[in-house]
């Protein structure tokens, strides 16, 4: 090997000069490209998916209470008995069988939909991905709960929709504001595509959309001629009621319904589906061609043999126990380390906690103090396009243990109460500094 | 025979993505040199680990505090292992922005005006007349950062008094201590020093061109949002006293193997000094490899070199 020599003097003008971005590609990407950026608030991410943080930013479901044996027994026999079919290239609209299936599950929220309507994609995160694909052009508007899903922003993002939020309480999408702001968008001479919705335990604000409303919303947008996208992932996980009926329910001709097995069975299959209108339906499967030739064959067929094999209702209402178990030790520990001045929603299913802070703390700002106190939670800026949210965060009780989440809400405490006090100390009450920029979605991977 | 490298990356700081980034290359570079180097997290099982694998020498690339503050040097050398970089008790002053400007001023270099306070004295004394008094001395525009930390975290350029408070607050979520800056506008240059005591070179200076005029996270880690040129595009006697200021901050402080000064030129064209890096980034992005590559050296030899020094030099013995 040869030795470099260190060398024997400065070098100021060794090579002549070399001017460079270091991406020889910096001026070729497209302008959705442009907005993918380095952030602070990833950097911390980075962190928070260490052992001795206490994250309650991921989204990440609790699977340690699957039966692995069975399921390892089930996935055996599916390679020995149906190897050359798991693993060969399969329907661009997804396994027959599976989209069957697909139908029991979604007639427990009263959706009586025909295998044919039913398209299998990876993850529901696709099925949004290929929706968008097919309805929107560059600058057109989707209309987005206040918050809403970190995901779907990104996907909206990504391809250049303008998002606009609609206004929402403890029940849930406000009706009227729904009303209102499809006027003002109209008024601007601006085109509505879609209304996006999380009808049931809402990620991230943790409310549910009352049955009066989904009909009010229905009405809403069959009046408007706008279609309804709503997004399913958590109605199955109820704590103290049955599931409530599905939007896509009454209005099939008007509601693409998204579902998923991430919640239900596990994430790691990355089998979700849509259920739209005919001729929706067929563009989906056109889209889902181009995007994977067809969705992964071994997956669709393994969630098919688990759900023909095992007690998926009981395991689901396991499931959902032990998330109650989660979140009660959440909303404990948030009643007694919580200063009065903040507030959160109490979600009856689902994953999440939403917080809004004491007046004059941003929740962008202090992640850092509290990742240094080793626990990690998500700005409420994240799930918004427009900027807001700087008072709120979502905390998640779905992966860590119970006592894991008494720990984090304590350091979260302490972290929001030293920041607090810094803040009143500086007189630095609003908002932080702007340049804190967000990039989704990874951080319900953390 | 084949060294035996291990490069440590990771580990619990703000820093920690970058580090990753920067501990892969560094192996990637040395690998390809015929080094096997390998890439480790640091966590509780490193020091039985040490003394289990006892590679050759270690690299170590952790950013932030305990990678930079001597604490993990200390920590190596408990364990008794060779490593390439500065000592324990020269990180610790190189990391302190505070002391590290003080001792390079007493050696007759430029650094900016400054002042360092804790969170606590501006608690005790009254946050409002600090705040009001430090306008006062060193004027205005002003830079806040937190004493120790690297990578712009924390750090706010302050154009008028109104966004001192939140500037401040922001710093304060990074660490204890702020050094509040009087701000020199003027070319952004980074200068690395590589070697030890009476060897050591200074490689070519970077010049740093933001699209948005900060060198901010964003500017650092986003490929292609921030123009450099290499090296800078300054006159003969801008370059020679550049590679001076980082040589005699490398000097004083008494750093060992790779260092890289951060200075600033202003319009008359002065150099003054702003802080030193015991562990800089080596990332795709990062600056160090950009000057070995403008030095004419191959980043995996030159790392693979000062391994091999270290490891000749080996652990310190008690």
């Amino acid at each position: 090997m040869d030795e470099p020599t260190i060398p024997e003097r400065a070098h100021p003008r060794g090579r002549g000069a070399r001017q460079t971005r270091l991406d020889i590609y910096v001026d070729r990407y497209a302008t959705r490209t442009q907005r993918m950026k380095a952030s602070e608030i990833r950097a911390l991410f980075a962190v928070a998916s260490r052992p001795e943080v206490v994250s309650l930013a991921g989204g990440m479901p609790n699977i340690s209470g699957l039966p692995l044996d069975a399921v390892a027994e089930t996935l055996g026999e599916l390679v020995v008995d149906r190897g050359t079919q798991a693993m060969q290239y399969s329907s661009g609209q997804g396994d027959p069988g599976l989209r069957e299936q697909i139908c029991t599950v979604m007639a427990l929220e009263g959706v009586a939909a025909h295998p044919d309507d039913v398209v299998v994609t990876v993850g529901s995160q696709q099925g949004l991905d290929l929706i968008t694909r097919v309805f929107c052009d560059p600058g057109d508007v989707v209309l987005c709960e206040a918050p809403s899903y970190v995901g779907a922003l990104g996907v909206f993002g990504s391809y250049e929709c303008e998002v606009v939020h609609v206004a929402m309480d403890d029940q849930g999408l406000q009706p009227e504001a729904l009303r209102h702001t499809i006027d003002i968008v109209r008024a601007a001479g601006k085109r509505v595509k879609f209304l996006y919705t999380i009808p049931n335990f809402h990620n991230p604000a943790a409310v549910t959309l009352s049955a009066q409303r989904r009909t009010q919303v229905l009405d809403i947008c069959a009046d408007a001629d706008v279609l309804v996208v709503e997004d399913n992932p958590y109605g199955l996980l109820g704590f103290d009621t049955e599931p409530m009926r599905a939007i896509r329910a009454d209005g099939p001709e008007r509601v693409v319904y998204l579902g998923s097995f991430s919640k239900t069975f596990a994430p790691g299959f990355r089998v979700g589906w849509v259920v739209a209108p005919h001729a929706v339906r067929d563009k989906l499967v056109r889209a889902q061609e181009t995007a994977t030739l067809c969705p992964p064959t071994f997956s669709q067929l393994a969630v098919s043999a688990y759900l023909a094999n095992h007690d998926w209702r009981g395991q689901i209402k396991s499931f959902a126990s032990m998330y109650r178990e989660h979140r009660d030790a959440m909303l404990a520990a948030l009643d007694e380390h919580f200063p009065t001045t903040a507030s959160w929603t109490r979600p009856a299913g689902g994953f999440y906690v939403w917080v809004t802070l004491p007046s004059g703390l941003d929740a962008g700002a202090m992640l850092s103090r509290a990742v240094t106190a080793r626990v990690a939670y998500v700005p409420g800026t994240a799930f918004y396009a427009d900027g807001n949210g700087t008072t709120a965060m979502r905390l998640s009780y779905c992966y860590p243990t119970p006592e894991r989440i008494r720990e984090g809400v304590r350091r979260l405490a302490g972290v929001m109460g030293t920041e607090l006090e810094l803040r009143e100390m500086f007189g630095a009450t609003g908002p932080g500094l702007p340049s804190r920029g967000y990039s989704s979605p990874n951080t319900d991977l953390t | 025979m084949t060294q035996r490298v291990v490069v440590l990356a990771g580990g619990l700081s703000h820093e920690r993505e970058v580090s990753l980034r920067s501990g892969r290359r560094v192996a990637d570079a040395m690998s390809a040199v015929g080094v096997e180097a390998t890439v480790r997290d640091v966590d509780s099982e490193l020091m039985p680990w040490l003394r289990r694998e006892q590679p050759d020498c270690v690299i170590p690339l952790l950013h932030g505090e305990v990678g930079e503050d001597g604490a993990l040097r200390e920590i190596l050398e408990l364990a008794g292992a060779a490593y390439v970089g500065s000592t324990p008790a020269a990180a610790r002053l190189a990391f302190d922005k505070p002391i590290a400007k003080q001792v390079i001023s007493k050696a007759g270099i430029r650094t900016p005006a400054s002042v360092a306070l804790p969170a606590d004295t501006f608690r005790e004394v009254g946050a409002a007349s600090v705040m009001a008094a430090l306008v006062e001395r060193l004027g205005l525009p002003l830079f806040v950062k937190p004493a120790q930390g690297g990578s712009a975290l924390g750090c706010t350029a302050v154009d008028s008094a109104a966004a001192l408070p939140a500037a401040m607050v922001s710093c304060f979520a990074y660490g204890s201590v702020a050094l509040v800056e009087r701000k020199v506008a003027g070319v952004e240059l980074s200068v690395p020093v590589v070697g030890s005591a009476n060897g050591a070179e200074a490689l070519p200076a970077v010049e740093i061109r933001p699209d948005g005029g900060v060198y901010d996270y964003t500017a650092r880690y986003t490929a292609g949002a921030t123009e450099f040129v290499v090296p800078a595009d300054v006159s003969e006697q801008v370059a020679t006293a550049s590679a001076r200021v980082a040589l005699t901050a490398h000097g004083v402080l008494g750093l060992r193997d790779l260092s890289r000064s951060d200075l600033i030129v202003d319009t008359d064209g002065e150099v003054w000094f702003l802080e030193v890096n015991v562990a800089p980034g080596m990332t795709e992005t990062s600056l160090v490899p950009l000057s070995v590559d403008a030095a004419g050296l191959d980043l995996g030899q030159l790392m693979a070199t000062l391994a091999k020094e270290a490891a000749t030099r080996g652990p310190r013995r008690p």
